[in-house]
């Protein structure tokens, strides 16, 4: 078994301490029993009280939850869409501008992207709300989708769909029948990412929301730019609480799963 | 024909929605600032048809543009924007590409979980991650307790509300989207290639520089503008931790745009950073399709 | 004499026969990419039950023709027919052609008989009837019990054998096979052919083989296409195609030969002889009409058919004289390399058949070969 240096023993130690200490001390200090989040002065949970008594933050949340469904969810398919045109599709006239408005979307600043979607709303005359955010989060979590899927692709072995035309099938039903299934892990992981950028974003919903749609970011971002508030934090862990689960869920799954694999496949030699 | 769907609805919904509001900042940096709403003017008038379009189009002038060249403010925003980037870019590197190195030299067996640890922080809220250093790094925060128990310093350090805050708070949100690509082409380096390196002379440090660097240069390339390319137009980051003279261009367009309801001046300024990011995007793309290629 | 006019009647031969309609015909098929020309105007017919072989080197255009007989690929010029009819826009899933692919493609997601059971259900068969042709598939391969295993949970002949059993569960009436052994290790490999053999023997469907390894070919075609740069350079049953090469490129492709370059002094009744070195007699083989006394030729001669001796043999119309270069022995058999005195070498197989020789040859001593004039054939450059 390999054994890590002392070197990379110390930068991994000080690496991840660098990501998770903050995070740790923001958990702490929601169960602080005081107002200031500098200051312990003893355990309670009485912030998380008042965090679920707080009927603007529970809109926010309802608001941000029914935007992140609705735009993942699109997002997920025009984004494999896109990536099966990125990967199949050969030559087309307009290639590569296609592919740079698949790209320039990861990088780009948000305020731009927030700035250039609200122009538009407002040129065309659609009243910002609900719907305008969700257009703006599919554009943008629609080529995340893409990557991820296309990654995916990249590696899939062609003669599978070739099989499944040999064997009768439809181009549709060869996707519908082999393609999907077998990509299907990549698909969603690519709708989980949509779903998280969507809940997270802050700019481009301050810009594409109206005021019935306020967004849990806005709402936070209002609360904060003043100063630490312990609310915040009973908020923020409980966000972190879900991702963790869902992350070390995720991936027990998937360890799991390869672990059965490489049984059977041992079992498959025998 | 079924190509041509499967191609044309991604296509249409991108260039509705991507491409076609870049012309409108364009368009719109070139109008003039109104007292109405929207606060600019000629405005589209959708129900004329085309004739309406083409109205919209005409009267245009550099106006703006002018503007943005004679106040200082602009000019000094985007240089300090690409300085905070450039050094904010290099730190992230340098506390990325060790932490990728030992993820990489880690045993078989953990490496799932270094993994699953480096994209938690990705899954959780980015908002959030920036607002947890605010209680830290605060005058009475938690470092400066810290520092000053151990005796370190007698007087808090004024850390928040400076550039040093934006630095910290760059590095510690982009430190997965670094870490990640670099982790990935490392990951992909046979250890043999090092053997065979050092079989050859090399020194342990030299076969590093020789054969490890260079064939993780792809990760870092692809990390660096990840990190870079955000950065430059970051606004949540200076908000949250820079100060009142922490000059950022995505906190300049924002105020622009909120504060000041100058839609024209803030489309300018739009164009003009994207304009100076166009480069790093398509090398980005380039670097992107590259790898994308050599994967197949 | 040709093997096939002294056989009897009853021998599988629809090549011979005139009368006989091919179910495959290529008609002056070119396939192009830009300027790349895969096929170059090629044409033949496969007859059915056939067992036919496509071998070349990678590149050759073997793969090509396979494609596009699954309808994979169009010909840029030329008509294919499959049973008399054109099937240039007949689409992959429309065919009565199903194909084997090299890496097999066993839908990773279904189970072994869900694999099998694919096609049957594109086809909207009753399902009774679907259960009862996966069962009988699922026999011929001698898969009963891993029916409910999933691909990456058998071993990979028996993947191999899935992807067998699934190709031929729709009774195509052509099956193509793209490497079908390729992935296997040698043992396996041997056994499959003739496992292979077999199943096309008992289903009656014709079949068409990609394959680059020649003994592959040689094991199970009816008969071998050998290819190169997207022509077929000679289209035989295996015997010919290895005793009587039509060109040195075959003759050199298809196992071990020497190659023997000379001037045709005389040809007679079908036979040629060339001068090839000085200090060394003529040597005589079989040459076809073509050949002309006065041309450049090279004589192929197997080196299993020559003969090794350590004094010169008489009554023999073929003698090579030299010395021993190498000696390879090889278990079965022994491989000697001999030197001439002009420098060239040729190889020489015998097989042991005895354990111990009664008298060794060894490095450096003086020998004699010989061979019949039958054994070798005089070809054109």
């Amino acid at each position: 078994m390999r054994r890590l240096s002392w070197f990379n023993t110390v930068s991994l130690t000080l690496g991840f301490a660098f990501l998770y200490i903050p995070m740790i001390i923001l958990i702490t200090y929601s169960f602080n029993a005081g107002k200031l989040v500098t200051v312990w002065s003893g355990f309670s949970t009485k912030w998380y009280g008042e965090l679920f008594r707080n009927e603007a933050f529970l809109d926010a949340a309802w608001v941000t939850l029914k935007v992140a469904v609705m735009s993942s969810s699109i997002a997920t398919v025009l984004g494999t869409m896109a990536a099966y045109v990125m990967v199949r599709a050969g030559r087309f006239p307009g290639r590569t501008v296609f592919s740079g408005m698949i790209y320039a979307p990861l990088v780009m600043p948000e305020v731009i992207t927030g700035l250039s979607l609200l122009l538009l709303f407002i040129a065309i005359g659609l009243d910002r709300g609900v719907l305008t955010i969700v257009l703006a989060h599919t554009t943008f979590s629609m080529c995340f989708v893409s990557v991820v899927v296309s990654s995916r692709l990249v590696t899939f072995d062609q003669s599978l769909e070739e099989a499944a035309l040999d064997l009768g099938c439809t181009g549709f039903e060869a996707f519908r029948l082999v393609t999907l299934p077998i990509i299907m892990p990549a698909v969603v992981s690519g709708w989980l990412l949509a779903f998280t950028l969507s809940l997270d974003d802050l700019v481009i919903a301050s810009f594409t929301s109206g005021p019935s749609s306020t967004t849990l970011p806005i709402k936070i971002f209002s609360a904060v730019r003043l100063g630490v508030s312990p609310e915040i934090n009973a908020l923020s862990t409980i966000m972190i609480g879900l991702v963790t689960v869902g992350v070390i869920g995720a991936s027990l799954t998937s360890k799991r799963s390869i672990a059965k694999r490489q049984k059977d496949e041992q079992e498959a030699i025998i | 024909m079924k190509r041509f769907g499967l191609i044309s609805v991604p296509y249409l919904w991108l260039l509705a929605l991507f491409l076609v509001p870049f012309l409108i900042v364009l368009k719109i940096s070139l109008s003039d600032t109104a007292l109405a709403i929207p606060p600019y003017t000629p405005t589209l008038d959708i129900s004329q048809g085309w004739e309406g379009i083409k109205a919209w189009w005409i009267a245009l002038d550099l106006e703006n543009y002018f503007w943005l060249a004679s106040d200082d403010l602009y000019w000094k925003a985007y240089l300090s924007s690409l300085k905070i980037a450039i050094i904010s870019t290099i730190l992230t590197l340098m506390v990325g590409y060790p932490i990728a190195y030992g993820m990489s030299r880690a045993p078989d067996e953990w490496r799932p979980t270094l993994m699953m640890l480096i994209i938690l922080p990705f899954w959780t809220s980015f908002l959030i991650r920036v607002y947890s250093w605010k209680a830290i790094l605060s005058n009475e925060g938690l470092l400066n307790q810290l520092l000053m128990y151990l005796g370190v310093i007698q007087e808090p350090l004024v850390i928040l509300n400076t550039n040093i805050a934006v630095y910290i708070g760059i590095v510690y949100t982009y430190l997965p989207f670094m870490v990640l690509p670099i982790y990935s082409a490392l990951e992909r380096l046979d250890e043999s290639l090092l053997e065979a390196a050092e079989d050859l002379g090399c020194s342990r440090l030299k076969a590093f520089w020789l054969v490890t660097m260079p064939l993780s240069k792809q990760g870092i390339i692809a990390g660096s503008f990840l990190v870079f390319i955000p950065a430059m137009g970051e606004f949540v980051i200076p908000a949250l931790l820079g100060g009142s003279k922490t000059l950022m261009i995505g906190k300049v367009l924002w105020e622009e745009f909120f504060s000041n309801r100058d839609w024209p001046v803030a489309s300018a300024v739009a164009v003009v950073l994207l304009l100076l990011l166009i480069i790093p995007i398509v090398l980005f793309q380039r670097n992107e399709e590259k790898q994308r290629e050599a994967e197949k | 004499m040709s093997d096939a006019a002294t056989a009897p009647v009853s021998v599988f031969a629809p090549w011979e026969d005139a009368q006989a309609k091919p179910l495959i015909q290529f008609q002056n098929v070119t396939k192009r990419w830009g300027d790349f020309t895969a096929i170059d105007d090629l044409s033949i017919d496969i007859y059915p039950e056939e067992f036919f072989a496509l071998l070349g080197p990678s590149g050759c255009g073997k793969t090509t023709m396979m494609r596009m007989l699954a309808g994979f690929e169009t010909p840029t010029e030329g008509k294919i027919l499959i049973d008399g009819q054109d099937v240039a826009r007949i689409p992959p899933n429309k065919r009565a052609v199903n194909m084997m692919f090299q890496s097999y493609a066993l839908f990773p997601h279904l189970s072994v008989a869900e694999n099998i059971a694919f096609g049957l259900k594109r086809d909207k068969q009753p399902k009774d009837k679907i259960e009862a042709r996966v069962e009988e598939m699922l026999s011929l391969v001698q898969l009963n019990k891993f029916a409910n295993r999933k691909p990456h949970q058998i071993s990979g002949g028996q993947r191999q054998r899935v992807a067998l059993a699934r190709s031929l569960a729709k009774a195509p009436k052509l099956l193509l096979l793209d490497e079908p052994l390729g992935a296997l290790d040698k043992k396996l490999r041997q056994d499959t052919q003739f496992e292979l053999m077999d199943i096309q023997e008992k289903t009656g469907t014709t079949f068409v083989i990609v394959t680059h390894d020649q003994e592959e070919a040689m094991t199970v075609a009816s008969r071998i296409a050998v290819m190169d740069h997207g022509k077929i350079i000679q289209v035989d049953t295996p015997s010919k195609i290895y005793e009587e090469p039509k060109s040195i490129y075959v003759a050199d492709f298809i196992g071990d030969v020497n190659l023997i370059r000379g001037n045709v002094t005389k040809t007679s009744e079908g036979h040629a002889s060339i001068s090839w070195a000085e200090g060394q007699s003529e040597l005589t083989g079989i040459a076809r009409s073509e050949i002309e006394a006065g041309a450049v030729a090279t004589l192929a001669v197997r080196p299993e058919k020559l003969s090794i001796y350590t004094s010169r043999p008489k009554d023999q119309t073929n003698v090579i004289k030299g010395k021993v270069l190498d000696i390879a022995y090889l278990g079965n058999m022994s491989t000697y390399v001999i030197e001439t005195a002009s420098g060239e070498t040729i190889k020489a197989q015998v097989a042991n058949t005895r354990r111990i020789q009664r008298r060794q040859i060894t490095w450096e001593e003086k020998v004699w070969l010989s061979f019949t004039d039958t054994a070798g054939v005089v070809l054109n450059q």
